[in-house]
C-alpha cells in the first residue's frame, strides 16, 4: 500500500515538474573544521564564508530551497569531531557536513555520516583513504589528496632534472604517507631517494636536519610536512644558503596562506601543487575579490573547494528533490557534471573522488610580485586523470 | 672515535655549532625564568607567551612604524618589559603571600589569553620578518655554512647572559636583590624600596624573554604558537640547572642545546624528548638540579 502510494506520488511529482517540488526542500549544512588551531587560516571561518557565498550564488532562495549553515570547531581531534557530527545528524537535523580538514577527523566523520545517511563533502583533508581503503557511498572528496600533491610536485620536479631526493618527514601518519606517495612518483619518473629523516612534530629548528639533507648531495629536498613546520624549514634553508647553492625545495603540502606568511623574498622559486589560485582567470579574480572583501584574506584552495563542493551538492539536492537521503544525493552527484567559476568542470567518480584539474605553481620573486598576495606563476596544469590515483574495485558502489 | 660513531667529523662539528645556537635561545629564556623564580619565587608560565610577544612587537614596529631590527632589539624588550611590570603591579603582586601554585595558575592563564589574542588578531600562519641586511649571508667554515645572523645570536646571547650574571652576582644592586629575597623585611628596614626592586626584576626577566623573541623573529616564523613549543623545554632546562640558579640556567641552556643537536644526528626521532630524559635522570640523582642548592 505504502509502496503504491510512493510510486503514485513520485509519478505526480514528475508530472508537476521539479520547480514545484523544490518549494519544499530544506537543507541544513554544517561546516566542521579547525577554527582555532594550525589549520584555522587555511580553512576556519573562511570556509564558512565560502559556503555562504555558494548558497547565495546558487540562488537557493529563488529556487524555493531553504538553506541554513551552521559551523563548529573540531579542534583537530577525532573524538570532538565525531561528537559534533553525531549531534548535528541526530539533534540538529544537518544533511551534509562540509570541509573537515585533518584526515583523522575526516575519516571518523565519514563513518558517522555513512551510518546516519548524511553527506560528507570533504575539502580540507588530504588522506587518500577517504576514497580508497575507507571509501563510503556518502563521502565525496573534493579538493585534493596527498597522491595528487605527490603527482604534481614530485613528477614535475623529477622530470625537470631533480633525480635525487632527500625527505624531511614529519614523524606522524600524515608525513609518512605523503613521503611514501611522493617517493613512489619520484621512482616512477626515473628518480631515486637518497635519504630521509623523521623530524619530531611539531618542530621549530630544522637546521640540523637541513644540514643532513645538504650533506646527502640530493638535488631536491622534499618537505613531507605542513603548516608552520614547512614555513620554518624553508625559511631556514634559505638562511643556510641551501637553496642558493642549487638544491631545490619541494613543499609537498603548502597553501597560499603559508606562502603569504613566508613572504615572496624567502619563498621565491618554490614549486607547489594546488587545485586553485585566486589569480588564475577573470572568474577566480572576481570571486576572490568578493571573498577578500568579506574575509580580509585571499581564499585558499580548501576554501574555494568548500564553495565549489557546496554548489555541486546543492545542484544534486535540487535534482533529487530532497536532501534527506544522503546516499541518493551522492549517487546523483556521481551522475552529474558540474561547472563553476573556481574549479571549472568537475565530475565525481564512483569512489567519491572529485576529478578536476590540478595546477603546478612556482612562487614569484619579489621583483615579479606586485602585491602581498601576488605570489604564484602557473607552470602547468595536470588533468584529473593524471593527478588522482585510479579507483579501487571495491569502491565501485554501483556494483554492490 | 668519529669513525666509530659512523658520522664524519665535519657533520659532528656542524651539529655541535647548531646546538650551541639553539642553546643560546634556551639560555636567554631560562635565565629570565631563573631570575624571576630566584628573586620573586614566581614560576612564570607566561614566559613563552612573552617571548612570542617580543617577536610580534618587533614585527609591529617594522610593519606599522617602519622601525627596523636594530632599534627593535632595544625597543621591543622595553615594551614587553613594561607590559610585564603592568602585569606584576596589577596581578602578581597580590599573590606573593600565597602558595606558588597560585602564581603558576595565574601566569598559565595569562599565557593562554595573550596567545589567544594574538591568534585571533593575526591568525595562525605567522608573519614574515626578514634578517637585517647587515647580517644576511654567511661564511663557509669548511665543515658547515654558518649564517652571519646565527653567529650574531650566539654573540648577543653570551653578552646578555654574562651581563645579567655579573649584575646579579657581582654588583651592589645584585647584592641588594639577593638579600631582599632572603629577608625582604630586614632589607626594607635598611631603606631599600623592596616592592620597587621586585617590580623591576620581574620587568627585567620579562624583557629578557622579549629580547629572545626579537632574536628569534628573523629565523623562526613570527607565530602565536612559537612560545608554546619552547616554554616546556625551557622549564626543563631551568629544572635541570637548579630552580633559581642563574649560573645553572645559563650553563644548562647551552649544554642541552648541544646535546639536543647531537641527538638529531644519531637518533632524530628522539631529539624532542632527550631533554626530558636528562631531566628525569638529573632529578633522580640530584633532585635540587645540577647547580641548585640543597633545600
Amino acid at each position: 500500500m505504502i509502496r503504491k502510494l510512493a510510486i503514485c506520488s513520485a509519478a505526480l511529482a514528475a508530472m508537476t515538474g521539479s520547480s514545484a517540488l523544490a518549494q519544499d526542500i530544506s537543507v541544513k549544512l554544517g561546516v566542521l573544521n579547525d577554527r582555532s588551531g594550525i589549520y584555522a587560516d587555511l580553512s576556519g571561518e573562511g570556509s564558512v564564508v565560502a559556503a555562504r557565498m555558494a548558497v547565495e550564488d546558487f540562488k537557493a532562495a529563488d529556487k524555493g530551497m531553504k538553506v541554513e549553515i551552521i559551523s563548529a570547531d573540531h579542534q583537530n581531534k577525532p573524538d570532538i569531531g565525531s561528537n559534533i557530527a553525531r549531534q548535528w545528524y541526530d539533534v540538529d537535523g544537518v544533511n551534509a557536513i562540509l570541509d573537515v580538514p585533518t584526515s583523522s577527523v575526516a575519516l571518523a566523520v565519514a563513518d558517522i555520516t555513512n551510518e546516519k545517511n548524511g553527506v560528507l563533502i570533504d575539502s580540507g583533508a588530504g588522506s587518500t583513504s577517504l576514497t580508497r581503503e575507507q571509501c563510503r557511498p556518502t563521502t565525496v572528496h573534493w579538493t585534493y589528496d596527498t597522491a595528487a600533491l605527490a603527482t604534481g610536485t614530485g613528477a614535475a620536479m623529477t622530470k625537470a632534472g631533480g633525480k635525487k631526493w632527500f625527505f624531511l618527514t614529519a614523524d606522524y601518519a600524515f608525513g609518512h604517507s605523503l613521503e611514501e606517495n611522493t617517493a613512489r612518483v619520484v621512482k616512477d619518473n626515473g628518480g631515486e631517494v637518497v635519504g630521509q629523516v623523521n623530524v619530531p612534530f611539531p618542530a621549530q629548528d630544522f637546521s640540523s636536519f637541513l644540514l643532513q639533507a645538504q650533506g646527502s648531495g640530493a638535488d631536491v629536498i622534499g618537505l613531507a610536512n605542513a603548516g608552520g613546520d614547512t614555513v620554518n624549514a624553508i625559511k631556514q634553508a634559505s638562511e643556510f644558503g641551501i637553496t642558493q647553492a642549487g638544491q631545490k625545495m619541494a613543499a609537498l603540502l603548502f597553501f597560499v596562506t603559508d606562502v603569504h606568511a613566508l613572504g615572496a623574498q624567502t619563498a621565491q622559486g618554490l614549486s607547489l601543487t594546488e587545485a586553485f589560485y585566486w589569480d588564475q582567470n577573470d572568474d577566480t579574480r572576481t570571486w576572490s575579490k568578493r571573498f577578500m572583501d568579506i574575509h580580509g584574506a585571499q581564499p585558499t584552495m580548501v576554501q574555494a573547494g568548500v564553495y565549489s563542493g557546496t554548489m555541486a551538492y546543492l545542484a544534486a539536492v535540487e535534482a533529487v528533490g530532497s536532501a534527506d537521503d544522503g546516499k541518493a544525493v551522492v549517487a546523483k552527484m556521481k551522475e552529474m557534471e558540474f561547472n563553476d567559476p573556481l574549479f571549472g568542470t568537475v565530475t565525481v567518480r564512483g569512489d567519491g573522488r572529485a576529478i578536476h584539474d590540478m595546477y603546478l605553481f612556482e612562487v614569484k620573486s619579489p621583483d615579479q610580485s606586485e602585491g602581498e598576495w601576488d605570489l604564484y606563476n602557473q607552470i602547468s596544469s595536470i588533468t584529473g586523470e593524471e593527478a588522482f590515483l585510479p579507483m579501487l574495485d571495491e569502491c565501485d558502489f554501483t556494483k554492490q | 672515535m668519529f669513525e666509530l660513531l659512523g658520522v664524519p667529523p665535519q657533520v659532528l662539528l656542524g651539529q655541535l655549532l647548531l646546538g650551541l645556537i639553539n642553546g643560546s635561545f634556551y639560555a636567554v629564556l631560562s635565565l629570565g625564568l631563573a631570575v624571576i623564580f630566584g628573586l620573586l619565587n614566581i614560576i612564570n608560565f607566561a614566559h613563552g607567551a612573552l617571548y612570542m610577544a617580543g617577536a610580534f612587537v618587533a614585527w609591529m614596529l617594522l610593519h606599522y612604524l617602519g622601525i627596523g631590527y636594530w632599534p627593535a632589539l632595544f625597543l621591543a624588550p622595553l615594551i614587553v618589559g613594561a607590559f610585564g611590570i603592568v602585569l606584576e603591579r596589577t596581578m602578581l603582586s597580590r599573590l606573593y603571600h600565597l602558595d606558588h601554585l597560585y602564581g603558576l595558575l595565574l601566569t598559565f592563564g595569562l599565557a593562554l589569553i595573550i596567545q589567544g589574542l594574538f591568534r585571533n588578531y593575526y591568525g595562525i600562519s605567522g608573519l614574515p620578518y626578514q634578517i637585517p641586511d647587515l647580517l644576511s649571508g654567511g661564511h663557509n667554515l669548511g665543515f658547515m655554512f654558518l649564517p652571519n645572523y646565527r653567529a650574531w645570536v650566539v654573540a648577543a646571547s653570551v653578552l646578555v647572559c654574562f651581563g645579567t650574571w655579573f649584575m646579579i652576582e657581582k654588583t651592589r644592586l645584585g647584592a641588594y636583590l639577593r638579600a631582599a629575597t632572603e629577608n625582604p623585611v630586614l632589607v626594607g628596614a635598611f631603606g631599600v624600596n623592596v616592592p620597587l626592586m621586585i617590580m623591576l626584576t620581574y620587568g627585567f626577566g620579562v624583557a629578557l624573554a622579549g629580547f629572545a623573541g626579537v632574536l628569534a623573529a628573523p629565523i623562526y616564523s613570527v607565530n602565536p604558537t612559537m612560545g608554546e613549543q619552547l616554554i616546556i623545554v625551557v622549564f626543563a632546562v631551568v629544572v635541570i640547572g637548579g630552580m633559581g640558579s642563574i649560573m645553572g640556567a645559563i650553563v644548562t641552556g647551552y649544554m642541552l642545546g648541544i646535546i639536543e643537536g647531537l641527538t638529531r644526528v644519531f637518533y632524530p626521532e628522539g631529539s624532542a624528548v632527550v631533554i626530558f630524559v636528562i631531566m628525569a635522570i638529573v632529578l633522580m640523582i640530584k633532585p635540587e638540579g645540577l647547580f641548585g642548592r640543597p633545600a
